[in-house]
């Protein structure tokens, strides 16, 4: 039997006997979002089958291949995953990397995992299975269910099949760092966020302010004059996508942020990503306060570490929309079967 | 019409903001594709959001179909009036809300001309990138429903990765904000959904868009080839090399001389193909790839490339491309004009099967498209008094579509199902696949009053389709399209 009639008929049986299932790929990203309840359905054996030709920039795989696979295939062709997604742990998948919908440093310039989502294979609650979108870059027929699957977390069904767009890497890259306090690192981001630059991430913590510049050779070399700073190590980037910086440890909350880039600071912002849009804060005030402060600057906060999984991680939907996530939810699962109370309660 | 309808409607409405009349009724008959063409019952211009959230619950009530309209550009027919239905037109939702240059990012309704954006935020250094040809005409509420592209798509993104927020109502008239300001919002990623759903999930009434920063500069290469296929090889050569242009259009030698009789463009009438590869970026960057797209256009066969010498003549090399239908108009009664797209690497094998099909139908093709996508537009020529050419070009149409599904591709890469590639889509879905487009439906327009009959065909029309191709006989064809 293959990988795929096995988890067909898991999900078939599932529907008899309704017992709610709670996918797994390679559990590195357990940690993200509610506990969910159910039984265990272990997807990361339906790995490989990768067909990728570089010159068409797709790249199709099992959901559960594993991402550094992916990754390492796509250096050798001198090419990347424009979203630079975080790994976690060796064990994770590229079905998780679209469940999750998780976005590296390069996000705000390169792209989301969303807009990088050309199609899936879908094994929805009904047992069905299902190819939306497609392995082309335009493609209109039919609703975009695809990209509706980044960040579901999986409640709206198994990823069996995940078709990628992937560029080609920049020819070069380099580092920048600046010496300046928080609001003149803001200033200075927005300032560049007007010019045409190629800037490919940014980082704030502590009076530094780091720069990305990626593109061709006399092209960031052109910026680097313009910009001053000094170079730096570049290793920076993958600490803070992996969150090895010692800020990610800590056993109290930490919130991620998102806001428009130029939005003020938030109280007691550790660390800035993305230009001004993406702050993390670790902190112990009530989840009420961080999330009404973030929701008046126009974004919203995920309570992203140290909770206890029962409470809500995502910023709450107001009812006319969750009514309509429900809604939406039981069109694809109409058993309730995936993931339930992963994103938020009762979805 | 039912006249409590009628009443409700005019107890809504300023009377300006109602069309009823036959005669004020006729310029919304049809869209683009003129060819299907339907009066609606009334044509509703509200004001505010307001009179719109009225309007749909005086619809839902009465059990009135309701078809949302931009500007009616639309080529696949997806603003068709319904015999029975109303027309809400978004024209008067045509303000510019607000521009944010330190965010990026301007809050518009729907009813403002996707080039209108461009223009009001040039001053700021800031451009919205998807281009659509018809941009001088076609609304951003029309750009979200259709998830319409251009010819800079291939680096900047279709309409769904430029946007931010919408502002929709439901067919209860409930308003929903979907997206915000800030990047990744929370919950399922409606944003996706909304964009290309062909007004059949909600009615958009703002939009918030993300802009860019005009690069320094931009230039644009043209290289003439000997033939399609090596034209089509040297896409793949460029895009091997690790360039991303910011557009990559080809155009084949009918449509090249079209455009040049039309616009003076400057093309070379002898190549059998051109491709006109633009960069942009900063200056050095821009200088650095021109010498890197060159070689690589030489040594995939091109016969010769040419610079652009500065932005006027860069404009021509792009009102060429950018004019290129109206241009096939000029030399042949009708056309047809396809939205397929296909895996980049079948380009050559596909163009060549084309060519073939064209022979054998005896109808010409040109061949105009977004090639660095693989997004084609062949434009089959005919000419509808001709008895039976209609219907040649119809089947000439269908033979490509399926050709392109069965490459990997898809029926429409742009333009949308609307009610002209209904059956075409059949081909492309599964049974079990289009259940779950109206399982979706169904989730935001429960009633089904929103577009109804548009983008996704009943499952009982396929199956009549399957039982009429096993029979082999001829398939119901609808007119064709005269634009
Ligand atoms: C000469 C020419 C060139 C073209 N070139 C391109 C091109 O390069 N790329 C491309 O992608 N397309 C192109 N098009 C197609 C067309 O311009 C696009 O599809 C455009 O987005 C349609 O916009 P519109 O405002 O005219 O929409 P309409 O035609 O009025 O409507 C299109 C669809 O959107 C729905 N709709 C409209 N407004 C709303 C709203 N506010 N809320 C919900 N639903 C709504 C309608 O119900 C309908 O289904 C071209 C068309 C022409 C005539």
């Amino acid at each position: 039997m293959t990988t795929e009639s096995v988890l067909i008929n898991r999900v078939r049986q599932a529907i008899a006997d309704s017992t709610p299932l709670c996918i797994q790929g390679g559990a590195s990203k357990s940690f993200y979002g509610r506990t969910c309840q159910g039984e265990p359905l272990d997807v990361s054996g339906h790995a490989g089958d990768i067909r990728y030709e570089p010159s068409e920039l797709v790249l199709t795989a099992r959901a559960g291949t594993k991402l550094s696979e992916i990754e390492t295939l796509l250096a050798a062709n001198n090419q990347m995953l424009p979203f630079e997604p975080p790994h976690y742990s060796p064990g994770a998948t590229l079905g998780g990397m679209v469940a999750a919908g998780l976005s590296g440093p390069r996000r705000p310039w390169g792209g989301s995992v969303r807009d990088a989502v050309l199609g899936v294979k879908l094994l929805n609650g009904r047992g069905e299975v299902l190819r939306l979108g497609g392995q082309v870059m335009k493609n209109v027929a039919g609703y975009d269910l695809s990209r509706l699957m980044v960040g579901a977390l999986g409640t709206l069904g198994v990823l069996l099949e995940v078709s990628v767009k992937v560029l080609p890497r920049p020819a070069d890259e380099r580092t920048l760092v600046f010496e300046l306090d928080d609001d003149i690192a803001a200033a200075r981001q927005i300032a560049w966020g007007r010019q045409p630059l190629p800037l490919s991430a940014t980082l704030y913590e502590a009076g530094r302010l780091y720069v990305r510049l990626s593109g061709s050779a006399q092209g960031v070399q052109a910026a680097r004059v313009a910009m001053g700073g000094e170079e730096t190590a570049s290793a920076l980037w993958a600490e803070v996508r992996e969150q090895t910086l010692p800020l990610f440890q800590t056993k109290q909350a930490l919130w991620r942020v998102s806001l428009p880039a130029a939005a003020p600071a938030m109280p007691g912002e550790n660390l800035t990503e993305w230009g001004g849009a993406l702050r993390w804060i670790v902190s112990d005030e009530p989840a009420e306060s961080i999330r009404q402060h973030a929701a008046a600057l126009g974004g919203h906060a995920t309570l992203f570490r140290g909770h206890d999984g029962m409470g809500e991680v995502f910023h709450p939907l107001p009812p006319a929309m969750l009514a309509l996530h429900q809604r939406v939810k039981l069109a694809l699962d109409p058993h309730s079967l995936f993931n339930p109370g992963r994103l938020y309660q009762g979805l | 019409m039912n006249s409590a309808f009628q009443a409700a409607l005019k107890a809504t409405l300023p009377p300006q903001s109602l069309l009823i009349e036959a005669e004020a009724l006729r310029p919304y008959e049809c869209d683009g594709l003129s060819a299907y063409r339907q009066v609606p019952l009334a044509v509703c211009l509200p004001e505010t959001l307001e009179q719109a959230q009225a309007v749909l619950r005086i619809c839902l009530e009465h059990q009135v179909p309701v078809v949302a309209r931009g500007a009616g550009t639309g080529l696949s027919g997806g603003a068709l009036p319904l015999a029975d239905g109303v027309v809400l037109s978004l024209a008067r939702f045509n303000r510019i809300l607000g521009i944010d240059a330190d965010n990026r990012l301007a809050r518009v309704q729907p009813g403002v001309r996707n080039l209108a954006i461009s223009e009001a935020v040039a001053a700021y250094g800031l451009y919205y990138a998807p281009d659509p040809s018809s941009q001088i005409a076609c609304s951003i509420g029309g750009n979200v429903a259709e998830n319409s592209g251009g010819v800079h798509c291939l680096k900047y993104g279709l309409t769904v990765h430029n946007l931010l927020a919408l502002k929709v109502l439901t067919m209860d008239g409930e308003l929903l904000e979907i997206g915000a300001q800030s990047l990744d919002s929370p919950g399922y990623d409606l944003l996706a959904l909304m964009t290309g759903s062909e007004g059949l999930l909600g009615v958009v009434v703002e939009v918030t868009v993300k802009l860019l920063v005009k690069p320094e500069r931009a230039q644009v290469l043209l290289a003439a080839f000997a033939s399609v296929e090596t034209a089509g090889a040297a896409v793949a050569a460029i895009i091997g090399a690790g360039i991303l242009p910011a557009g990559l259009e080809m155009m084949d030698n009918l449509s090249i001389r079209a455009a040049e009789d039309f616009v003076h463009a400057g093309y070379p009438v002898d190549a059998a193909a051109i491709l006109l590869c633009e960069l942009d970026g900063a200056n050095a960057e821009v200088s650095e790839q021109i010498m890197a797209v060159r070689e690589v256009l030489f040594s995939a066969g091109a016969t010769e490339v040419r610079t652009a010498q500065d932005e006027a003549q860069r404009m021509k090399f792009w009102a060429g491309r950018k004019g290129a239908f109206p241009a096939v108009g000029r030399i042949s009664p009708d056309y047809y004009c396809m939205d397929g797209t296909i895996p980049r690497q079948h380009l050559a094998q596909v163009l060549r099967r084309i060519g073939e099909l064209s022979e054998q139908y005896g109808l010409r093709v040109a061949n105009v498209f977004h090639a660095g996508d693989g997004n084609l537009h062949p434009l089959i020529l005919f000419d509808a008094n001709q008895p039976g050419e209609m219907k040649k070009a119809e089947d000439f149409g269908t033979d490509i579509l399926r050709l392109c599904v069965e490459v990997g591709g898809t029926v429409t890469g742009e333009h949308g199902i609307g009610v002209e590639k209904l059956d075409a889509a059949c081909s492309q879905f599964t049974a079990a696949e289009l259940a779950q487009f109206h399982a979706i439906k169904a989730a935001f327009d429960p009633a089904g009053l929103l577009n109804p009959g548009k983008a996704v065909p009943t499952l009982h029309r396929c199956a009549e389709m399957g039982r009429m191709h096993i029979q082999g006989g001829a398939l119901p064809f609808p007119e064709l399209p005269r634009f």
